[in-house]
């Protein structure tokens, strides 16, 4: 069939469910749900599980609006040239305003069903990813990612703030966690799909200040990572459950950062695909670790 | 259009609107525990 033909038929809903991108999503639940699970404070079930959807859906607005921004970007770049807009499957409005539907819902309910402060952090992650990150950031400065990672790092503060209703300590520190650890996760990734992001004309900083200066900034922010995860027991926020598991978390990260850091690369690129594949196990596990932390501390098992 | 083109976009915009119908009755459901859990 013809790009032409098949843009004549109807999107399948899998086409709309794909403007989410799920992938991204998972992480963005679990962050979110992991944030609501440690927070002090009772919310219940049924608001809780609506404000994690509230979440869930605002990351697949934003993400709907990043590829309806983004189609032009998308369609020259081999890893995501097979996405719905690009592919000609759906047409480059409808993702617009299925992604304004979303965002726009995910807050008012939020708003309506949970808490006002928390929706108000829902619909500045919503605009810090579609339009600060994606319009303005993004095309413009190798720190892109660096300033972008801000908009990851938003759902566990939802999901705090859902709970006991007002911003502490503790949720910045889980925000600042995303936000130190977005820049050598993604540069990783970047350091082997540096042709594409050439290709398409993005200024990754693999692209515009070359390999080994992104090597030494993965290095740099996998080093600065450790503390960062440690605060929540520095500060007494969590229990030492937490703070072992986060030093040596936080430890095999560096392990892993050294070699692509230290070296040049080659075409296999190696260390730096498992780098990648550990960052996002790292913060999988990291913020399992708060929650069993809480959970056990609530119950009385650590005393 | 071919009787095979017809056929599947009536095949897409069933798959939708089942897909639509099953999200509305879950947000009716969704809203309707939500109200309870508010006045709880």
């Amino acid at each position: 069939m013809t790009e032409s033909a098949a843009l004549q038929l109807p999107a399948e809903w899998r086409d709309f469910f794909a403007l989410t991108k799920p992938r991204v999503m998972s992480l963005v639940i679990f962050t979110g749900l992991c944030g609501l699970l440690a927070a002090p404070g009772h919310i219940n079930p049924v608001l809780g599980f609506t404000a994690i959807l509230c979440i869930a859906m605002g990351a697949g607005g934003s993400g709907a609006l990043n590829m309806w921004l983004e189609a032009d970007i998308d369609a020259r770049m081999r890893r995501t040239a097979g996405r719905p807009i690009p592919a000609g499957r759906l047409r480059r409005e409808d993702a617009r305003d299925f992604g304004v539907a979303l965002a726009v819902s995910s807050v008012l309910m939020m708003g309506l069903a949970v808490h006002w402060l928390a929706a108000a952090l829902l619909a500045l992650s919503i605009l810090y990813y579609a339009v600060f990150y994606t319009l303005w950031l993004k095309p413009r400065t190798p720190q892109n990612i660096v300033i972008g990672g801000g908009a990851g790092a938003f759902p566990p503060l939802i999901g705090w703030v859902a709970v006991t209703g007002e911003i502490t300590a503790m949720p910045l520190i889980l925000f600042a966690i995303i936000f130190v650890w977005t820049p050598p996760h993604f540069w990783a990734l970047a350091l082997f799909v540096k042709s594409d992001y050439a290709n398409a004309g993005i200024p990754m900083m693999p692209v515009v200040r070359g390999e080994t200066h992104t090597r030494r900034q993965i290095l740099a922010y996998s080093v600065v990572l450790a503390p960062v995860a440690l605060a929540p027991w520095l500060i007494g926020g969590a229990g030492a459950i937490y703070g072992v598991a986060a030093l040596a978390l936080s430890l095999l990260f560096v392990a892993f950062a050294v070699p692509v850091g230290l070296r040049r690369g080659d075409a296999a690129m190696i260390p730096e695909k498992r780098l990648f594949k550990f960052s996002v196990l790292y913060l999988f596990a990291l913020f399992a670790v708060l929650v069993i932390d809480r959970v056990l501390s609530q119950s009385g098992a650590l005393t | 259009m071919t009787p095979d083109q017809q056929a599947e976009i009536r095949r897409r915009q069933k798959s939708r609107n089942i897909a639509l119908g099953l999200v509305l009755a879950f947000f009716g459901f969704l809203f309707y525990a939500i109200t309870i859990a508010r006045m709880g």
